[in-house]
């Protein structure tokens, strides 16, 4: 029997170099564990912040309503997803970094160029998209249009990627579709969908791959 | 109970060409050093092995200019991708066979 046993050797190899050669296999699925946190995290300071103003404002009633309360809500939501997004990159690069030297790889190649740009085009469409609603004072449709460009853009990676990512962008879509139906749980919605669902495909991936 | 290995094109019998034409299955153009790094060979066994490839027309060469430097790409043809798709087939009849 052995044909067989070189058969399934040949098959195995190739299926590894074609998956190695088209797709960025470095990530690491605990930089979504971490991002799910940093969300969670930041999504309860904004949930607080919001009911501070919220209280703060109707005691404030009599007064003329001040855009200053407006601007200094706005900005720290601004500030918290910023840091959010910026400690998640950065850990992710970190971890991805690691788990790359630890596989022998590079991180600069020929798929991690096709993978930045399928990711960041749909994604960067997306921010211009939601400040142009800020600025249109559209505020209720920006946290669902946030998630659906992400899954979006998710999707769009996935091909030169774990194809877990793929998953977790459809996840995203459908999520924010449904945030837009319930404009008012919109801070609960984004807690979900780029907290527990990062936390979870993240662990699911660092099992699947990592351990 | 007789496994038909005669299906299994001999050009592949290589690990080098199996792994040349398998990079060229999924990706368009992939040029001369991300083939040499992927399959970890010397620039002498690469260059053999893609024009042995080349000269059955399973594989297309093309030459251009990045800036200043020439590069080299290479890519599967038609015949190259039947070729290699019925090999695979070849395979996993052959494994079937075992269950």
């Amino acid at each position: 029997m052995n044909e067989q046993a070189e058969s399934i050797a040949q098959l195995k190899e190739i299926r590894s170099l074609m998956e190695r050669s088209s797709r960025f296999l470095s990530l690491s699925g605990l930089s979504g564990v971490f991002a799910g946190t940093y969300a969670l995290i930041g999504a309860w300071l904004a949930y607080l912040k919001i009911n501070q103003f919220s209280s703060t404002l109707t005691l404030r009633s009599s007064y003329r309503s001040d855009s200053f309360d407006y601007d200094d809500l706005a900005l720290f939501l601004v500030a918290d997803a910023s840091l959010v997004l910026l400690l998640s990159v950065g850990t992710g690069l970190f971890l991805t970094l690691r788990k790359a030297k630890k596989q022998g790889q590079k991180i600069w190649e020929p798929v991690s160029k096709k993978l930045l740009i399928n990711l960041l085009i749909p994604l960067i469409a997306g921010g211009i998209f939601c400040l142009v609603m800020m600025h249109h004072q559209l505020y209720g449709l920006i946290l669902p249009a946030t998630m659906i460009f992400y899954g979006m853009a998710l999707m769009n990676a996935g091909k030169y990627t774990l194809h877990d990512v793929w998953y977790l962008g459809l996840c995203e879509i459908a999520l924010g579709l449904i945030a837009a139906i319930y404009p008012g749980y919109g801070i609960t919605f984004w807690a979900i969908g780029f907290g527990v669902l990062h936390i979870l495909y993240g662990s699911i991936m660092y099992f699947k791959y990592e351990r | 109970m007789k496994i038909s290995i005669d299906d299994l094109n001999k050009a592949f019998e290589s690990r080098i060409r199996l792994g040349i034409m398998s990079v060229l299955m999924v990706n368009d153009w992939v040029d001369f050093g991300t083939l040499k790094e992927l399959l970890n060979i010397t620039d002498g066994n690469l260059a053999s092995h893609i024009s042995a490839l080349e000269k059955l027309e399973y594989v297309k060469i093309k030459k251009q200019f990045l800036g200043k430097k020439p590069n080299t790409s290479y890519a599967v043809t038609k015949q190259g991708k039947k070729a290699f798709n019925d090999h695979l087939n070849a395979l996993e009849k052959i494994i079937k066979k075992s269950t």
